[in-house]
C-alpha cells in the first residue's frame, strides 16, 4: 500500500490505562473491530476503523474511552474542508461513488429555527390541556367536502359513504424503514411500539416479515419499483398501502441492498435468493405518467377491495406542489412528502446533501396548492424529513401537514447515534444490520418501551403548546399559519411559507 | 360455472361481479364482450378457479394475482400479470408493454407478440420460479433488472434475429432463451450469451411442451432449432459501484 492510499483516521480512540479494568467490553461491543486487546489483557485502538458510534463509550464500567477528532491538523481552510479533501482521497483510491447514512448533515438553512409559534394570551384564550379535553386523534385519508347528518330516532345518522380512513391517536409515523436496511428486532420494535400508542409504522420497501403479521393493522406496507415481498397477503396484512416514487435523502435514485446483507431471512422476506442484490431503481418501469400512477393505485385498491388508504411517498423537489396536485387527482388517499432531510440507510454523498428542498417549504407550497384547486380534503398531508421535536412537529402541521413521519428520531430512540455508517451493516447498536451478534443487543421489550415513551412525551408536548396557541383540536392547527411568524427569513420565502414576519 | 357478459359494464362493476361469483362458490367462470375493461383477475387467490374471457382486455390482466387460471381469447394491453404470485395466464393474441412485472411465480402464455419492458424486475426465490413464454418477438428492454425466472422468446413468426435493444439491462438472475440470436449490440453489459446446454433442453422441453397443449401445436420441432441463453454475469452488478 502506499502512501497515497493512505487515508488519516477521522477519530482519535483515547483509552486511559489507569483507570482500564481490561475486562473487555469496548472490544465485545465495536461492531467495526475498532478496538482489540493484547495477550495481556491491554486495550489496542486502531484508530482508522472508528466511526464514533460511542458503543464503547456507553458500555465502559470505568468512563476509561473517550473518543476525540483525531489529533494534528491540516492547515486552516474553510473552503477546502477536511471532508472534502478525504473524500477526493477515497474516490481516487477507488473510482466509486460516496456513500453515506442517515440524512444530511450539511448546515442548510433551517426554516424551523426561524419559525415561532404563537402564545395566544387574551386574543385567544390559552387552553390548559390538564384540565380541558385536547383533540389530537387524526385520521389518514380522504374527508369528504361537506357532511350530510340526519336525525333518526332519537339518534343522528351519517349519510356520507366515507373513504377509508385510519384512526391514529396522534399525528405521528414511524416512517418507512424496510427490514434489511435496519434489523429485525429494529422492525419489531417499531410495531409494539405503533399498536401500543395507536400510531403506524412503515415496513419501506422490504416485505414484511412472517413475525409482524400480527401487527397489521399498525402496519403500512410500501410498494416500490423493484415490489420485494409484494404478494396478496402482504397488501392484505397492512392498514394502508404506499407506493415509493421518491425519498428525500436520495429523491430520483432507488433502493439498493447489497447483497451481503441479504441474509436467509431478509431473502425469504423479500422473496429473493440469498446474497443477491436486492435493486429497486427509482422510476416504476410500469409509471411512465400520471395516468400510470393512478392506474396503480386503482390496481391496488382492486386487490384490497377498496378497503384500504393507498399513499404516494414523493420527495420534495421543485415544482412539488404541481405533482402532489396530480398525485391526490390519480386518487391517492395520501401523500408523503419527503423533505431533504429525510435520512436513510445508504445515499450517494452529493445526492443526500445537494438535492432536494426544505420540508418547511414543500408542505406549505402543497397545502396551499391542493386548497387553491379545492382538492385539499381528497388527500391526507404527511410530512417527513428531519422532523427533530415536538415544536417541529406543531410548526409542520401549522404549514398544512396533516401526519408527520419520525424515522431519524425514531432510531435515536432506539439507540442510535448518529454515526452514519448505516450502509456498512456494522451497527454497533444492533440497529441498521443483519449480523446475528449485534441485532441480539437490541432488546424489542426494552426497546419499544422507548419508543412509547417519545410518541407519548410528544404528544403532551403537541397538547401543551396547541393549549398555549388556545386550539383545543389538532384540525384547527393543520394549515393555521396565522399561529407562525417568521424571523429573518426572505420576503420570497415568506410568501412560499404564506407566514407573516415576527412583528406583524 | 357462470356466464357474465361484460358488454357496458365498467371495470369495477365488472370485477366485483367476478369477486361476487367467486363468493358462491363458482370454480368457473366465462366472461365475454369484454372491451378494455382493466383489472381483471386482480388480487385474487384461488388455487383452483378458472376465468375464461373473450374480447380484448385492459391493462393489468391478473396483477397481484395468486393461484388462478385466467385463458384469453383475444389480445391484451399493458402490465398481464404484474407483480404475479402464481397461477397461469394465457392470452390468445398478442399483449402489451411490461408483460411479468416482478412476477415472483407462476406461468404467463402470449401467443403472439409483446411490447416493450417484458419480465423486468422477476424475482424467484426457492421453488417459486416465474415463467413467461413469448410465441412472437419482443420490444427492447426484455428482462431488465431480471433478478430470477424463466423467459422464452420464440419469434415463430418474426425475424430468427432479435431487434429489441438493451435485452437483460441489470440482469443479476434468471434466464432468458432466445429462438434464434440476438446481436451482441442488443443485449445489456451485464449478461452473456450462451448456447443452450443438456439442462436448458430439459427446461425448455418442459416448458415448451406445455405451452405447445396450449396453443395446439407440436413443440417437439421447435427444439430441432438454434435456442440461445442470456445470463447474468454477476448476482450482484454493481458491486464495485460505491467508494464507502
Amino acid at each position: 500500500m502506499s502512501v497515497l492510499d493512505k487515508l488519516l483516521p477521522e477519530f482519535f480512540i483515547k483509552v486511559d490505562r489507569d483507570l482500564c479494568i481490561k475486562c473487555g467490553q469496548c472490544v465485545n461491543n465495536c461492531g467495526f473491530s475498532a478496538l482489540l486487546q493484547d495477550k495481556d489483557k491491554n486495550v489496542k485502538p486502531i484508530h482508522e476503523k472508528c466511526v464514533a458510534c460511542q458503543r464503547c463509550m456507553f458500555v465502559c464500567p470505568t468512563r476509561a474511552i473517550q473518543i476525540m477528532k483525531f489529533p494534528g491538523t491540516q492547515k486552516h481552510n474553510d473552503y477546502w474542508n477536511p471532508e472534502y479533501i478525504s473524500n477526493i482521497k477515497k474516490q481516487a483510491n477507488t473510482g466509486g461513488i460516496l456513500l453515506t447514512a442517515a440524512g444530511t448533515d450539511k448546515l442548510h438553512p433551517i426554516i424551523f429555527d426561524r419559525l415561532f409559534l404563537d402564545a395566544c394570551q387574551v386574543t385567544n384564550p390559552s387552553i390548559d390541556p390538564l384540565r380541558e379535553p385536547m383533540e389530537i386523534i387524526s385520521y389518514l385519508g380522504e374527508k369528504p367536502i361537506d357532511i350530510a347528518i340526519e336525525f333518526k330516532d332519537n339518534s343522528y345518522i351519517l349519510k356520507n359513504k366515507l373513504k377509508p380512513n385510519i384512526k391514529l391517536s396522534s399525528p405521528i409515523i414511524f416512517a418507512a424503514m424496510s427490514y434489511g436496511a435496519i434489523s429485525l428486532n429494529a422492525h419489531k420494535s417499531l410495531a409494539r411500539a405503533a399498536r401500543e400508542c395507536g400510531i403506524l409504522m412503515n415496513t419501506g420497501e422490504g416485505g414484511l416479515h412472517k413475525d409482524l403479521y400480527e401487527y397489521a393493522d399498525n402496519i403500512i406496507v410500501q410498494v416500490a419499483s423493484g415490489r420485494f415481498g409484494v404478494d396478496p397477503d402482504y397488501l392484505k396484512r397492512a392498514a394502508a398501502i404506499e407506493i415509493k416514487v421518491g425519498q428525500g435523502a436520495k429523491p430520483g435514485i432507488g433502493g439498493h441492498l447489497p447483497g451481503y446483507k441479504v441474509d436467509d431471512e431478509v431473502s425469504s422476506t423479500r422473496m429473493i435468493p440469498k446474497g443477491t442484490d436486492a435493486l429497486s431503481p427509482a422510476p416504476h418501469h410500469d409509471i411512465y405518467s400520471i395516468e400510470d400512477l393512478a392506474q396503480l393505485i386503482t390496481s391496488l385498491k382492486e386487490a384490497t377491495d377498496y378497503s384500504k388508504p393507498v399513499g404516494v411517498k414523493i420527495a420534495a423537489v421543485h415544482n412539488v406542489a404541481a405533482i402532489a396536485s396530480g398525485v391526490a387527482r390519480a386518487d391517492a388517499d395520501y401523500i408523503v412528502i419527503d423533505g431533504f432531510r429525510g435520512g436513510t440507510g445508504a445515499a450517494p454523498t452529493m445526492i443526500r446533501d445537494h438535492i432536494g428542498i426544505p420540508i418547511e417549504l414543500a408542505i406549505a407550497a402543497v397545502d396551499d396548492r391542493l386548497r387553491k384547486e379545492k382538492i385539499r380534503n381528497k388527500v391526507s398531508i404527511v410530512a417527513a424529513g428531519g422532523i427533530r421535536h415536538a415544536a417541529d412537529m406543531t410548526k409542520i402541521l401549522a404549514l398544512g401537514a396533516d401526519f408527520v413521519t419520525i424515522g431519524t428520531a425514531s432510531l435515536i430512540a432506539m439507540g442510535c447515534t448518529l454515526c452514519q455508517k448505516c450502509y456498512t451493516g456494522n451497527c454497533s447498536w444492533g440497529i441498521a444490520t443483519q449480523r446475528p451478534d449485534l441485532v441480539d443487543r437490541l432488546n424489542p421489550d426494552e426497546v419499544s418501551k422507548k419508543l412509547v415513551n417519545l410518541i407519548r412525551g410528544w404528544s403532551l408536548e403537541l397538547k401543551e403548546i396547541m393549549g398555549a396557541l388556545g386550539i383545543n383540536a389538532i384540525e384547527s392547527l393543520i394549515g393555521n399559519r396565522e399561529r407562525l411568524r417568521a424571523l429573518e427569513l426572505s420576503k420570497e420565502t415568506l410568501d412560499v411559507l404564506g407566514v407573516k414576519p415576527a412583528g406583524r | 360455472m357462470i356466464n357474465i357478459n361484460a358488454l357496458n359494464m365498467d371495470s369495477r362493476e365488472l370485477n366485483k361481479k367476478i369477486k361476487e361469483s367467486i363468493e358462491e362458490g363458482h370454480k368457473e367462470i366465462n366472461i365475454i364482450n369484454v372491451l378494455g375493461q382493466r383489472f381483471i383477475g386482480n388480487g385474487i387467490q384461488n388455487k383452483d378457479l378458472k376465468i375464461t374471457i373473450n374480447g380484448t382486455v385492459g391493462n393489468d390482466l391478473g396483477m397481484f394475482m395468486d393461484g388462478v387460471d385466467i385463458e384469453l381469447f383475444g389480445n391484451a394491453q399493458d402490465g398481464v400479470g404484474n407483480t404475479l404470485n402464481s397461477g397461469t395466464i394465457c392470452v390468445h393474441g398478442r399483449a402489451g408493454d411490461v408483460v411479468g412485472y416482478a412476477a415472483r411465480g407462476g406461468k404467463i402464455f402470449i401467443e403472439k407478440d409483446v411490447g416493450y419492458r417484458v419480465g423486468i424486475h422477476m424475482k424467484e426465490f426457492k421453488k417459486n420460479v416465474p415463467t413467461v413464454v413469448v410465441g412472437g418477438s419482443a420490444g427492447s428492454f426484455l428482462g431488465e433488472y431480471m433478478a430470477g425466472g424463466i423467459l422464452v422468446i420464440l419469434n415463430l413468426d418474426s425475424p430468427k434475429i432479435m431487434k429489441a435493444d438493451a435485452i437483460g439491462t441489470g440482469m443479476h438472475g434468471g434466464k432468458i432463451y432466445i429462438r434464434g440470436d440476438v446481436n451482441a449490440n442488443n443485449i445489456g453489459k451485464e449478461v452473456v450469451i450462451l448456447d443452450i446446454d443438456d439442462d436448458d433442453y430439459k427446461i425448455l422441453t418442459s416448458i415448451l411442451g406445455e405451452y405447445g397443449k396450449r396453443f395446439n401445436f407440436n413443440s417437439e420441432d421447435l427444439l430441432k432449432d438454434k435456442f440461445i441463453k442470456l445470463k447474468a454475469i454477476s448476482h450482484r452488478p454493481y458491486g464495485n459501484l460505491y467508494a464507502y
